[in-house]
């Protein structure tokens, strides 16, 4: 397997073969490894319900809420166990989740909304944190009134905009394309590599758009029903039949659908 | 008809509504950041006027000595009774919450009369009792102190959620805990705060009530007068709180106004909020200002 050449250093995430229970019973995550390089892009793809949303909360303790724990397996972040810490104290470390959906405070200004992301920092004087987010959005400047009226592409801005006010080392971005026009979440993946690029912010990704985040990210995992079903670095998975099949649309040879079907069910990862 | 009696209860009307308001914007903010719907807002005013009062006739205290104490006391009980009693019924049904903020309402008013006996006491004297003239009616000194902290409270409540840090997470943990969560915000401190301010202010406003009249256990009643107050206004909103409070304050005085000059029914002033409130619930049961999707209480 070749790693991305940023992985001579120790990961700064290394997730071991977690298993997340909701409510005590309901087993969702059944031994899910991976690893995020520090400063990189890593992508976690797979179909709706796989456990991609999960892993994420697991990662930044937002389990806890939703009456989920994990219950086997270890996080390590900077090499110090997080797995089932209170979420605030994640997010003091260091680990911010923009999460599914948006979820900005709608009541709220675009920079009380702001203000709010730089919640777990001390300092007083946010206006250049300001600044820099009004720099790679310069749309929300102009936006005054409550959060709520502000358009999908803007308040996915915006939430990304909070997370930078933290100033975190990490960013867990849950869906960022969820909802929005083609043209949108090509700019809104534009902004997420240049800011990878520029704060050398590590990035987590979880999407549906398989074909947008491949292309943003260094390394991918696929998920699968609770299982790390294949990873590979982005060529490796954008050059993959497999992949290029369920994922990407097409590739490879046309095929009629009732072959494509069967495929299907042959080839599953599990 | 008399009018300068009709301006006299107007007056007091407002005087009375301002702190009917305040006491709804305590209950409101316990109600919006933790929903918890809480009966014992009334004993809140009448522990904080005992505790003040106990220490200046106990203790002999001076008041500038007394009142901060009696502050920092109602922080640590509003935050003591948050964590020991309110914290491990989170996740229980709404009606189990509702039936234990009952169950401290009639504990702490029988503590308080166990301790402190069932006869309103006076205050030392800290402020003359003399009256001012506002536009030809006679106001006493201490209605007119007791509506300039009424605002003073308000005026910081609207810089509090606006400006302050704690103030912008109280409102965030109102809007959605899991995303307040997400933001580093701990919820568990939110929940303490929110109790600890409300059981402050009013304990402030239990004090002052308190210098007029004298504490006794009807100022437990204000936390009854506060649910008209903030059913009119909505229960979710801080404004309404205001709004419902002085409209509330002013209907009871003009109820009496009318029930002295023409109806002689006696007492229709403590029973018209109620009036007041059944009909609310009937028109519009999420009041002026509040969030139409809302628990029935």
């Amino acid at each position: 397997m070749t790693e991305p050449a940023v992985s001579a250093a120790p990961p700064l995430l290394v997730v071991n073969n977690i298993e997340v229970v909701y409510d005590e019973v309901i087993l969702v995550l059944r031994g899910v490894s991976l690893e995020v390089p520090q400063g990189s892009i890593v992508t976690l793809l797979g179909p709706n319900g796989a456990g991609k949303s999960t892993t994420l909360k697991a990662i930044s303790g937002l389990l806890r809420s939703e009456d989920g724990r994990v219950t086997r397996g270890s996080i390590s972040y900077h090499g110090d166990e997080i797995a089932n810490s209170e979420p605030e104290k994640i997010v003091r470390r260091g680990i911010f989740q923009v999460m599914e959906g948006r979820r900005i405070i709608e009541d709220m200004t675009v920079i009380e909304n702001l203000r709010l992301g730089a919640y777990t920092r001390r300092t007083r004087n946010l206006t250049d944190d300001m600044d820099q987010v009004f720099s790679y959005f310069p749309r929300l400047k102009e936006r005054t009134g409550m959060a709520g009226y502000l358009s999908g592409g803007e308040q996915q801005m915006l939430a990304i905009g909070r997370a930078l006010m933290a100033r975190p080392k990490m960013i867990l971005l849950d869906e960022p394309s969820m909802g929005l026009s083609p043209l949108l979440v090509q700019e809104v993946f534009e902004i997420i590599r240049t800011i990878n690029r520029e704060q050398g912010i590590t990035m987590l990704l979880v999407e549906q758009n398989a074909n947008m985040a491949l292309r943003c990210a260094d390394y991918g995992y696929i998920m699968e029903s609770g299982k790390i079903v294949m990873d590979g670095t982005r060529e490796e998975l954008l050059n993959n039949e497999d992949i290029k099949q369920f994922y990407l649309g097409g590739g490879g040879e046309r095929r009629a659908f009732k072959n494509l079907k069967s495929y299907k069910r042959r080839k599953r990862w599990l | 008809m008399n009018s300068s009696l009709l301006g006299q209860l107007l007056i007091n009307g407002l005087i009375i509504g301002t702190l009917y308001g305040v006491v709804a914007m305590c209950f409101v903010l316990i109600y919006k950041s933790t929903k918890v719907v809480n009966f014992a807002q009334g004993e809140f005013l009448l522990i904080g006027a005992w505790t003040c009062w106990w220490l200046l006739v106990r203790f002999e205290l001076p008041f500038w000595a007394g009142f901060p104490l009696t502050l920092c006391f109602m922080v640590v009980f509003g935050i003591a009774l948050q964590v020991l009693v309110l914290r491990p019924m989170i996740g229980e049904p709404i009606i189990s919450v509702i039936m234990v903020t009952i169950g401290l309402s009639m504990f702490f008013q029988s503590l308080m009369g166990w301790m402190f006996g069932g006869f309103p006491r006076p205050y030392p004297q800290a402020f003359s009792t003399e009256s001012i003239d506002v536009f030809g009616l006679q106001v006493q000194t201490p209605y007119v102190m007791s509506m300039v902290i009424s605002l003073v409270i308000m005026a910081a409540f609207y810089y509090f959620f606006r400006f302050s840090k704690a103030g912008l997470a109280m409102r965030a943990t109102a809007f959605n805990q899991q995303v307040a969560q997400s933001l580093g915000i701990s919820v568990k401190n939110v929940f303490a705060g929110a109790w600890a301010i409300s059981a402050v202010v009013s304990a402030l406003a239990g004090i002052v009530i308190g210098m007029v009249n004298g504490v006794s256990s009807a100022l437990s009643f204000f936390g009854i007068k506060v649910f008209p107050a903030v059913i009119l206004g909505g229960l979710d909103s801080i404004v309404g709180a205001v709004v419902g409070g002085l409209i509330i304050g002013v209907l009871e005085n003009l109820a009496e106004f009318v029930d002295g000059q023409y109806l002689h029914i006696g007492n229709l002033y403590s029973v018209a909020p109620f009036y007041a409130l059944v009909i609310i619930l009937m028109i519009r049961p999420y009041g002026l200002f509040g969030t139409k999707d809302i628990e029935r209480i």
